[in-house]
């Protein structure tokens, strides 16, 4: 609680939202969304399907257009028009396919779009960047001129964060960043991410996964049906945190959980998924 | 590997050598070794071609001796370079994943323009040429809109275009069916005649394996000023004395007859300079991003479909050149010309030298490579006095080969966790 507190006094606040709509027709997506980031900070993003998440990374991304409400981004209110609008600005997003060319080699793909002296390319300052990049990751990528196709789900995770931070972005988005991995290489992406946030990088990540969000976040900011519902410290307690998601403290993952209780004689694990 | 690892740590540590886990290729033998390493798990490159064209020769070659002697092999240059300019096209489009099978009518239309423009109209030759040229590029520039903004799949575009603008080649030569070109031009001289002078032929066959050689010296240098692992003097040595040995034993054979014809050189020079756009330029980059993962590309920025139409303008434009060039060659134009296996003999010969037709994959010497294969069959049965329909049986069950082959590269280099 205090460390949270001393880092909005004294940090920079990157991002703040206010009001943030969205309707795609009747459909209400987002509803009067306020959020904050700060510089060094990592946000998680939680909710059940559906919660508007996707639509808000969205946003933020320069994908989508907000239908109402204001964004402040470094102190100025900005309109994200387009994709590369958001990258001008510093908003790097990682988006949750990761949106790399298997064919390429890793130097190809962190340089994708950007590479350098586009009538000569510059290969030796390019590969040389990109090893800059991923050792301030303390990456461990084998090569950098291997196929991206070569790499584990991890290493590409890494790639795709290494890309993101090319243009040395000030806030970046991470969608699912874990989901697709399994223990040890999630344990790296986690480890990847709080080194980001110690660059003093605005983070933030959408999970599902309540393990990972409490071991990385310093707030969860929780949506429900397109509205703010609650924002936790990270040693909130997996009940407070399902009941925000879904909406009520007699839901299908409490329920379950005191029925298994019921069975076993014993209280549920705190840091059970739900 | 561990004393690639000692002298690493004796001196200071090379930014892309400081992970033990991965293997370095060092000195000459390790090259090999890295080479066969890549082959066994599907990586491929122009193997499966150069094996191959040893088998066709050798074939040809104990059937009828005449096939390997200069003269023959001067020919076969001259027939190379026409379809072979296609040939370059196809690689284009196939690398960003989609095909054009028009470019045996573009040819033939091109070739029906140039005869039509120049010889019954009048107009100067260079303009009547550059005519045709632009109406490939219009072709292509209609296919990428058509496929942009329609999302017509390239596959049936191209098709109705195959009907379309063969329609419109007969239409052009009319009831005459066919134009003669004036054999003193000095278009058909360069079609039929022209070749090298010998000193010429030997200094353009020195020049890949110095420009190679300094290039790579200089790009050594860079990588040990910038920290990063250059490659040793013996490989950076190895491959440029191989180039040039190779390179200079066939001009000298060649020029026991008549030596290089300049169509091929012309042929070369695109292919080099097709080769420079893909592997060293932004341009080069982005197509092979289009065609490895469109979604991906993108995202990054680039814009799809700006590459899409260079692509298309591209292979649309080279088939035309190459109808210029046959019908340079044939000294006519015809309504033959372009029809037949022009089509997927230029289609054939790039997937043989090597570009995938999944996307992503391919290089421009791809349609060299393929191109001599296909050239060289064709010869090669001509010399035995086959028959037309078996050389569509046999170019066809050729193609059918290299695809296979492509595909049993691709499924291995997936399991190998290659792209």
């Amino acid at each position: 609680m205090d460390r949270t507190q001393d880092l909005r006094d004294t940090r920079e606040l990157v991002l703040s939202l206010r009001g943030i709509s969205k309707h795609f027709g009747a459909v209400s997506a987002l509803t009067d969304i306020d959020l904050d980031v700060h510089a060094g900070e990592v946000v998680a993003l939680v909710g059940d399907n559906g919660a508007g998440k996707s639509t808000l990374v969205k946003i933020l991304a320069g994908v989508h257009q907000p239908s109402s409400g204001s964004i402040t981004f470094r102190d100025k209110p900005v309109t994200l028009a387009d994709p590369s609008a958001a990258l001008g600005l510093g908003i790097a997003t990682v988006f949750q396919d990761l949106a790399l060319c298997e064919n390429l080699d890793v130097v190809a793909n962190i340089f994708l779009g950007r590479e350098l002296s586009p009538y000569r390319l510059d290969e030796v300052s390019m590969e040389l960047k990109a090893w800059t990049l991923l050792n301030e990751l303390s990456a461990r990528i084998p090569s950098v001129r291997e196929p991206v196709a070569s790499l584990s789900g991890g290493q590409r995770q890494t790639v795709a964060i290494a890309r993101s931070l090319l243009l040395e972005p000030k806030l970046i988005l991470l969608d699912e960043p874990t989901a697709a991995l399994g223990v040890a290489q999630t344990a790296e992406v986690l480890d990847l991410i709080e080194r980001v946030r110690d660059r003093g990088l605005g983070v933030i990540m959408i999970s599902h996964n309540m393990e990972d969000v409490r071991a990385v976040a310093d707030r969860i900011v929780v949506l429900r049906l397109g509205r703010n519902n609650g924002v936790f410290e990270p040693d909130a307690s997996n009940q407070e945190l399902v009941s925000a998601i879904t909406g009520a403290a007699n839901n299908s993952v409490s329920r379950r959980a005191s029925r298994r209780q019921a069975q076993s004689g014993q209280a549920p694990a705190p840091e059970r998924r739900p | 590997m561990t004393k690639g690892a000692e002298q690493n740590t004796q001196a200071a540590p090379l930014l892309d050598r400081s992970d033990e886990r991965v293997k370095h290729a060092e000195g000459i033998g390790g090259s090999v070794r890295a080479f066969w390493d890549r082959v066994r798990s599907g990586d491929l490159g122009s193997l499966p071609v150069v094996v191959g064209l040893a088998i066709i020769w050798t074939v040809f070659q104990s059937l009828n001796p005449v096939f390997l002697a200069p003269n023959n092999l001067v020919n076969l240059l001259f027939d190379c370079s026409t379809v072979g300019v296609i040939a370059l096209g196809i690689v284009c489009i196939l690398i960003v994943g989609e095909i054009d099978l028009s470019v045996g009518s573009v040819s033939g239309f091109a070739s029906a323009l140039v005869g039509v423009l120049w010889v019954n109209q009048g107009w100067p030759v260079s303009i009547a040429i550059l005519a045709a040229l632009l109406f490939g590029a219009l072709i292509g520039a209609l296919y990428a809109v058509l496929f942009n903004r329609f999302g017509m799949p390239s596959f049936v575009a191209t098709l109705a275009g195959l009907l379309s603008i063969l329609g419109l080649q007969l239409y052009l030569l009319g009831s005459t069916g066919s134009i003669n070109l004036p054999y003193e031009a000095p278009l058909v001289n360069f079609g039929q005649l022209l070749v090298m002078p010998d000193p010429v032929s030997y200094a353009l066959a020195a020049l890949p394996g110095i420009v190679m050689f300094v290039l790579g010296y200089r790009t050594a240098a860079r990588r040990r000023e910038a920290g990063l692992s250059p490659q040793p003097l013996s490989s950076l040595l190895l491959r440029p004395v191989v180039v040039t040995v190779v390179l200079e034993f066939i001009v000298y054979y060649l020029n026991l007859d008549r030596g290089i014809p300049w169509m091929f050189g012309l042929f070369v020079g695109l292919v080099v300079v097709m080769n420079y756009a893909l592997t060293r330029t932004k341009w080069g980059r982005q197509m092979l991003a289009v065609g490895g993962n469109r979604e991906a590309a993108r995202r990054a920025g680039i814009n799809v479909r700006f590459i899409y139409m260079t692509a298309f303008v591209l292979c649309s434009s080279l088939a035309a050149a190459g109808g210029i060039l046959s019908a340079a060659r044939l000294a006519s134009a015809s309504q033959q010309a372009g029809t037949g296996d022009v089509n997927l003999n230029a289609i054939a010969a790039a997937v043989i030298g090597g570009t995938s037709l999944f996307g992503g994959r391919g290089s421009a010497y791809s349609a060299l490579l393929g191109i001599i294969v296909i050239q060289s069959i064709a010869s090669g049965l001509t010399l035995l006095d086959l028959s037309s329909s078996l050389r569509y049986m046999i170019t066809g069950a050729v193609l059918a080969i290299a695809v296979i082959v492509d595909s049993l590269a691709r499924r291995s280099r997936a399991s190998h966790g290659r792209a």
